[in-house]
């Protein structure tokens, strides 16, 4: 049985905790400098994609499209780029691998939550991430010219917001993962996840050039949170009163997949059985 | 030069029998490919409410350019990858020793091993997306037109082929290549678009470095009228020069190849 510990003692371990495995991460990140970069070139991809069409579109249009011109669409989608790399979170797919090749065993004997550790691993490996994003955001700062006017205050609420929506996806995509535990068939389900996400996020265009179905179903779901609130923050389109009810969301978002995380997993562990010696 | 063909069409077989016993897995592969052929025609629609011209390509056009995609994804998918990925592994497990062993060239028994039939859904999906964007052209059919496309489809795919085999010969030398192989897949990406419309340095990449342009961009002109006979004289000797290139390098590759199995 483990130890009945007090709640400033529990702080003390997960905090120990976070700092092993976010080290251990950054070691793994700088083991392997050229997996990195090519990790990185995938994440970069999409967007200089979209970059470019909704370039072209604004061109033929003579200027703008929607409301955002050629230099807001760059500086929209480089810091889409900055905001990924903060947003990475553990894929649902994961723990399909974890489950099959029997390493959750492993984990469930030890006394941290998995949780705990994937939150830790995923902390290093973010701080990488901004390391290796940094002369790739100069590089594209100085190929798209971007237009980005943010107003004082919301250049100094931007890292809060982006750390809430760090979690809001994180805690998400944990409590997605967590279905794992009921069908190794997941992958059509991960598949629709992430279409969601690709649509209703601002992943793909901001949220305002979709068509009025699409924003309206955004609102329900916790995407938009993630990548559209930050950004168009920086870019200084949100308003102070945008912002509260953003940063609500967040917080809420953060607390229901918590709360959701907590009455699953209980369950889930249940179901579990051990594959492997 | 039959023998590869018959070669294929045994591993075809034994491949087939071995994915019919799972036919869950047909449906559950309809799903997925209904669900990304959606996202990506919502896509196109929410980008032509906006206009109605990208880079000198129609609505229609571009129609046809993501139902080559879709097609050439398929192909590649359930033709090229899974055998690349196979032979990925039997380098790291040491397997690829039995291949050597046995008495037919193995360049192509590695590339004909596997047929992934499920993924021919995107072959299906990619021929009707066609189907439609060439009735709202209003093409009108002609030989030429249809002897273009196939040309440079079946040439689209054998320069896939090579660039594929190219960076998994590179695990002869470091065991571990699937981080460029995944990064591969994603530039492939970029193919939905029609490569005229990126900046220089990427059309560049997307051209020669891994051929996007050849694979997707290339038959969706020749769909369209676009093709000239000299780009497809280009084409060809293009293929022609990487296959060649791909054998060189294969047999220059095996020579390092020292075996794990002992």
């Amino acid at each position: 049985m483990p130890r009945v510990q007090g709640f400033a003692q529990r702080v003390k371990t997960n905090l120990q905790v976070y700092a092993v495995g976010g080290r251990i991460a950054i070691l793994e990140r700088l083991q392997y400098p050229l997996a990195s970069l090519m990790f990185m070139v995938n994440v970069l991809i999409e967007p200089i994609i979209y970059l470019v069409v909704w370039s072209s579109a604004t061109v033929a249009q003579g200027g703008a499209v929607g409301g955002y011109t050629a230099g807001q669409f760059a500086g929209y989608y480089i810091i889409w780029t900055f905001v990924r790399q903060f947003n990475l979170a553990v894929g649902p797919d994961n723990f399909n691998w974890r489950i099959k090749n029997g390493t959750l065993a492993g984990e469930l004997l030890r006394p941290v939550h998995p949780i705990d550790i994937d939150l830790a691993w995923n902390l290093g490996f973010k701080v990488m991430q901004v390391v290796y994003w940094i002369p790739i955001g100069v590089i594209l700062w100085l190929m798209f010219k971007p237009e980005v006017n943010p107003q004082a205050w919301q250049l100094l609420a931007f890292p809060i917001v982006l750390l809430l929506a760090a979690y809001v996806r994180f805690f998400v995509m944990w409590l997605v993962g967590l279905m794992c535990f009921w069908t190794e068939r997941i992958d059509s389900l991960i598949e629709l996840y992430f279409a969601a996400e690709l649509l209703f996020s601002g992943r793909l265009v901001p949220l305002e050039i979709m068509p009025a179905w699409a924003q309206n179903v955004a609102g329900y779901l916790p995407f938009q949170w993630t990548f559209y609130f930050p950004i168009e923050l920086l870019l200084g389109r949100v308003t102070i009163n945008e912002f509260g009810i953003g940063v609500f969301a967040q917080v809420a978002w953060i607390l229901a997949a918590y709360v959701g995380i907590r009455l699953i997993w209980v369950r889930a562990v249940r179901r579990f059985t051990a594959v492997g010696a | 030069m039959l023998k590869p063909i018959k070669l294929f069409g045994l591993f075809a077989r034994i491949s087939i029998l071995n994915e019919v016993q799972y036919r869950a897995n047909f449906f559950l592969q309809v799903l997925q490919s209904s669900l990304s052929l959606g996202t990506g025609l919502i896509v196109l629609s929410v980008v032509y409410s906006y206009t109605d011209n990208l880079g000198g390509w129609s609505q229609a056009e571009l129609l046809a350019v993501y139902g080559v995609f879709v097609l050439m994804s398929g192909l590649i998918g359930s033709l090229v990858l899974p055998n690349m990925w196979a032979f990925m592994e039997d380098v790291r497990e040491g397997r690829l020793d039995f291949t050597l062993t046995k008495p037919e060239d193995a360049q192509v028994l590695i590339s004909v091993r596997v047929v992934a039939i499920w993924r021919l859904v995107d072959v299906v999906l990619g021929l009707i997306v066609l189907g439609v964007a060439i009735t709202r052209m209003g093409l009108e059919a002609s030989w030429w037109l249809a002897f273009a496309f196939a040309a440079t489809l079946i040439m689209g795919m054998v320069l896939l082929y090579c660039v594929l085999l190219l960076a998994s010969i590179l695990s002869f030398w470091f065991v571990r290549v699937w981080e460029l192989m995944e990064m591969m897949q994603s530039i492939f990406q970029a193919g939905r678009w029609p490569v005229g419309i990126y900046p220089d340095w990427l059309r560049l990449g997307l051209t020669y470095l891994i051929p996007v342009a050849f694979a997707v961009t290339v038959p969706a002109e020749a769909l369209t009228g676009r093709l000239t006979p000299e780009l497809l004289a280009g084409t060809l000797l293009f293929t022609i020069v990487a296959l060649v290139v791909t054998r060189l390098i294969w047999k220059w590759g095996l020579r390092n190849y020292s075996g794990a199995s002992a």
